[in-house]
């Protein structure tokens, strides 16, 4: 028993992980139920996968196969067809589609990266600190997540028409840096970071903000990433809606559904599009998981 | 003198003030705002074209005591709520629980497998290939081949078939938000308090999760909680899609889609309000109850 204390201490010290856990077995493991849950995993894993399975067979599928009746899930003959008619549509839009890609990424860009900071930000002291109103506030952003989204819609359009950001890209990415969900996510996560850490840290003589960036932020980065996966998803699915008009500020996710809006004729490039439309944000999800595992697999929050 | 307290406790907190001020005065401008907006909305009567005009509690009358689809909504809104609600919940807290024996890459892709339904863009299109409701549809050609129905089943034009496809859907569709944030809660665990527990006498995984793993990650759940409540009331868009709008007979109807009729289509936004008014109170009373039961975890 005072061996693992002081094993945790070092631990502790010199903040290195746990390497025979890390690497070796698990404690409290038995291999029936590892095996049980294998296949309870694989069995489920299978149905779950099916959208994605769809949507790349479909891309890959030549006209004949995609109107087959009845509906073939897997495709027989592949060919990469439809990506060519994809990017002949792609020379033709209004404006030069590389436009489009750029507005895509000034909006999921500025609105992802903008959310984390100002989300994080105000995360921390309402986690960490007691202060006049730090209850008030954070309820009301909890509460805020319960009010339908759709109603608020038309006040949000005259709030934004007020202040003379409509049509602007600013329209999108200034509501978006607000949103309810980051708050409470960043706060709770932050919550658990033992206060040990940071006292130490302010008795260094760290100034808050430095605090907050040096000790708070990298002790938090599974949670600033998974934040950056929904923030990413919902504003990638924005088509820029009623607070876009001008057609040079529209994103790619306008522009992708236009095409797929052209009917049978595009079936062929409107699966293609299918195909990008899911497989970017499953890039980016997949880089940002792997760097959560990477950076947390070996330790926790420790003390 | 309780004043001068209060204004240099202000003060000596002005820093965090300053770290607040960015998100707060966006969130105050396109979140509170609007909602205060839509909340007064409810008392008027208001279809986009003219200005609203003032009728007290008229709309909330006319839902509670008139509208006979709206209580159909309800009651459809609360049957899905409560049976995919925990389910869901339970779902996500089981899968991440899972994944998070598993290593590395396994991992991320593992993550991957079951935040699939969520993350690729037209999910529900592989349920209407699943439940065509003629005998080349996948789960009609499964069961005739099998014997156990003659004919094929219209799965979604059937009024007793809607609410119990809706609710398989929608489970399927469970591993999202909360089921990321639990992913990323497990990877904050110290590590040594299963060393620690092991020592202390637990011995076998059911018992570290009750005891150890649920109350490491208690924030990420009540987070998760939350999300889940708003994603069970608010049930629409799989019901728009796959039951149709109007459904047959209505029995695909919830309060959401009934909110996107009045708002989206017929213009009566004050209506609309109501709606979204009645749904956020419902939404606050089960989250009250729902923390309260979350508390106890590890108990």
């Amino acid at each position: 028993m005072s061996a693992s204390d002081l094993s945790s201490k070092i631990k502790h010290n010199s903040k290195r992980s746990n390497m025979r856990i890390s690497r070796g077995k698990k404690i409290n493991r038995s291999r029936a139920g590892n095996m049980l849950l294998f296949v309870l995993m694989a069995i489920c894993g299978l149905f779950m996968v099916l959208p994605i399975v769809m949507i790349v067979n479909n891309s890959l599928k030549p006209p004949d196969e995609l109107f087959q009746f009845p509906p073939r899930l897997f495709v027989r003959n592949p060919t990469l067809e439809n990506f060519a008619d994809l990017f002949v549509l792609m020379g033709d839009t209004w404006v030069p589609f590389s436009r489009y890609i750029l507005n895509t990424i000034i909006i999921t860009g500025g609105g992802t990266i903008g959310h984390v900071l100002c989300a994080s930000l105000a995360a921390y002291p309402l986690a960490k600190r007691k202060f006049p109103g730090s209850t008030l506030l954070f309820n009301v952003v909890i509460l805020s997540l319960m009010f339908s989204w759709t109603v608020t819609q038309i006040p949000n359009y005259m709030i934004i028409s007020a202040l003379g950001i409509n049509n602007t890209y600013l329209a999108l990415i200034l509501p978006s840096w607000s949103f309810g969900i980051g708050l409470y996510l960043m706060k709770q996560f932050m919550e658990q970071i033992p206060d040990s850490i940071i006292e130490s840290a302010r008795l260094d003589g760290a100034k808050e903000i430095k605090v907050f960036w040096l000790i708070v932020m990298p002790n938090v980065k599974p949670a600033w990433l998974t934040l950056a996966i929904f923030q990413f998803q919902i504003l990638w699915g924005n088509t820029g809606g009623m607070f876009l008009r001008s057609e040079e500020l529209k994103p790619m996710q306008f522009a992708m559904q236009q095409i797929m809006a052209g009917g049978a004729a595009r079936a062929g490039a409107s699966a293609a599009v299918a195909f990008i439309i899911a497989a970017i944000p499953i890039t980016f999800f997949l880089i940002c998981q792997s760097s959560i595992f990477e950076t947390m697999t070996t330790s926790g929050i420790k003390e | 003198m309780g004043n001068e307290r209060l204004g240099s406790r202000i003060g000596k907190n002005k820093v965090f003030y300053l770290m607040l001020a960015p998100y707060f005065s966006l969130f105050f401008l396109f979140t509170i705002l609007p909602v205060l907006i839509s909340i007064f909305f409810s008392l008027t009567y208001f279809d986009m074209h003219s200005m609203p005009q003032f009728i007290g509690w008229g709309n909330y009358a006319r839902l509670l005591l008139e509208d006979d689809l709206f209580i159909v909504a309800l009651r459809n809104t609360l049957i899905l709520a409560v049976v995919t609600g925990p389910v869901s919940y339970i779902l996500c807290v089981l899968f991440a629980w899972i994944i998070n024996e598993f290593r590395g890459f396994t991992r991320a892709l593992l993550t991957l497998v079951f935040y699939a339904p969520s993350i690729s863009g037209q999910a529900y299109l592989i349920w209407n290939i699943i439940l065509t409701g003629d005998r080349y549809g996948f789960l009609n050609g499964l069961l005739m081949q099998g014997g156990f129905i003659q004919e094929a089943i219209l799965w979604l034009q059937t009024e007793k078939y809607i609410l119990p496809v809706l609710i398989v859907v929608q489970l399927w569709l469970s591993l999202g938000t909360g089921f990321l944030a639990f992913i990323a809660g497990l990877q904050t665990v110290d590590k040594t308090l299963y060393e620690a527990a092991a020592i202390d006498g637990v011995s076998n995984r059911w018992q570290e999760l009750w005891f150890i793993t649920l109350p490491a990650i208690r924030p990420q759940l009540m987070f998760g909680a939350i999300m889940q409540i708003t994603q069970s009331f608010a049930i629409a868009d799989v019901s728009l899609y796959l039951a149709g709008n109007p459904s047959i007979n209505n029995s695909g109807a919830t309060i959401v889609t009934t909110l996107l009729d009045y708002g989206g289509i017929r213009f009566e936004m004050g209506y609309a309000s109501a709606i979204a008014t009645v749904l956020f109170i419902m939404m606050v009373g089960t989250n009250k109850v729902v923390q309260r039961m979350l508390r106890r975890i590890g108990e």
